[in-house]
């Protein structure tokens, strides 16, 4: 085992080389680089953990924001509804007082109008019943040569006219 | 490598000194540049590279960035989940241990010898090992006997214990503390020691069920093979598990140095 049989020649040239190689990989290294790369690597995460806290604090802010909107939101959308429905009634009122007025006007014109007809149509009976008591006279003078009064035969066209 | 035929699977531990440095020397001591202080400049050097690759401090990391952003979050994490927010300055040091071993562990599993060079694995050597381990240890000792002097020795006694029981117990946390240096250094040596050693038995079935006959050869040869493929992959994982155990166990023996209890 060359590891035993060389001790004796070999330990002070191992020692030497070890101490001189590692006292460079520790005190070049790892004293002067190693802290530098995890300065980096700690200062990277702490800006990563920063930015998630910055990032946290507005996803807070947005979520206050959203509520704070959907309350006004709810706010106006019950003002809106509230003025919508005053404003249907107030249209409503108004129109079926106008509608009120319009009936009246539209009856009161019809009454007018249905006395109207009424009124011509008795003196067109009245002219009918003239001229059917006149043609009835001229009848009976004709037929029996007596000359019947007006009378009797307007009471005879009457008669006749009642019974259709 | 082949001595009458036989291969030794020891081989690949061998040191050699590279470019002619075998008598450099520092006082008294040889400091040959061999193999495995190649390995160790190479894991230096690659870990260099790798960590230069996330220096580029963008807020939107590129995938290199990432890669190593990853791996140092990875060490931060091990220790804050076990030393607690305390354990942020010990990032340098565990992140250090952590990739200069999964480093070595993984260069020396390279198929380096496909083109003919030696990969080595200096975590194999536990004159390699040892000293990270030691120094994973005093780490704990400086700390612990900085931070809280020598109430640190409370350590050894657990909260409830009958009087009666205090002295044999201290020996006993003692020893297990004294232990933890060896534990530390000799788990990472053995794995990586085992693991290439029974890569090279199966190594050398093949080449030798090959050589004895054409039959065995398909038989022996192609069962080690596929077994061979399998360990390899059991070797990565290995690596990667040993360098995260080694970390995982400092930051615990440091979790007992800065929080006592």
């Amino acid at each position: 085992m060359p590891q035993i049989a060389q001790i004796a020649e070999t330990y002070s040239s191992q020692i030497f080389w070890l101490l001189l190689t590692f006292g460079f990989v520790f005190f070049v290294i790892g004293l002067g680089m190693v802290p530098k790369v995890q300065g980096t690597a700690d200062a990277r995460d702490a800006k990563i953990s920063g930015d998630l806290d910055a990032a946290k604090a507005a996803f807070a802010r947005a979520d206050e924001a959203e509520a704070d909107y959907r309350t006004r939101d709810a706010a106006n959308r019950a003002a809106a509804q509230a003025t919508l429905a005053k404003s249907k009634s107030e249209a409503a009122k108004a129109s079926e007082v106008r509608l009120a007025a319009a009936d009246a006007e539209v009856a009161t014109k019809i009454a007018a109008a249905e006395a109207r007809i009424k009124g011509a149509s008795d003196a067109a009976m009245a002219e009918i019943e003239t001229v059917a008591a006149d043609a009835a006279r001229d009848m009976v003078a004709r037929i029996s040569g007596v000359d019947a009064s007006d009378d009797a035969a307007r009471n005879a066209v009457k008669a006749a006219l009642a019974h259709g | 490598m082949a001595e009458s035929g036989k291969i030794d699977p020891m081989h690949q531990f061998a040191i050699e000194p590279l470019f002619g440095t075998d008598h450099w020397s520092l006082g008294s001591f040889n400091i040959a540049f061999t193999n495995s202080a190649l390995y160790m400049v190479l894991a230096a050097v690659v870990l260099w590279i790798f960590v230069i690759g996330g220096m580029k401090r963008e807020l939107v990391p590129g995938r290199w960035q990432m890669a190593v952003e990853y791996m140092t979050g990875f060490i931060k994490n091990l220790l804050i989940a076990n030393i607690g927010d305390k354990g942020r300055k010990y990032i340098p040091y565990v992140f250090s241990l952590f990739m200069f071993i999964l480093l070595a562990n993984l260069l020396g599993l390279l198929p380096l010898g496909l083109v003919g060079l030696h990969p080595f694995t200096f975590t194999s050597h536990f004159t390699a090992t040892g000293v990270l381990a030691i120094m994973s240890f005093s780490i704990v000792l400086i700390v612990g006997f900085w931070k809280h002097g020598f109430h640190f020795f409370s350590l050894f006694v657990p909260h409830g214990t009958p009087i009666a029981m205090v002295v044999p117990l201290f020996f006993i946390e003692l020893v297990s503390f004294m232990v933890r240096p060896f534990s530390l250094g000799l788990r990472l040596f053995v794995a990586m020691t085992a693991g290439h050693v029974l890569l090279k038995v199966l190594a050398g079935f093949v080449i030798n069920s090959a050589n004895a006959s054409p039959a065995l050869g398909l038989t022996v040869g192609t069962a080690s093979f596929i077994l061979m493929i399998g360990i390899s992959a059991l070797e990565m994982l290995v690596a990667v598990i040993q360098a995260y155990v080694f970390a995982l166990l400092t930051s615990v023996y440091l979790n007992d140095a800065e929080n006592l209890h």
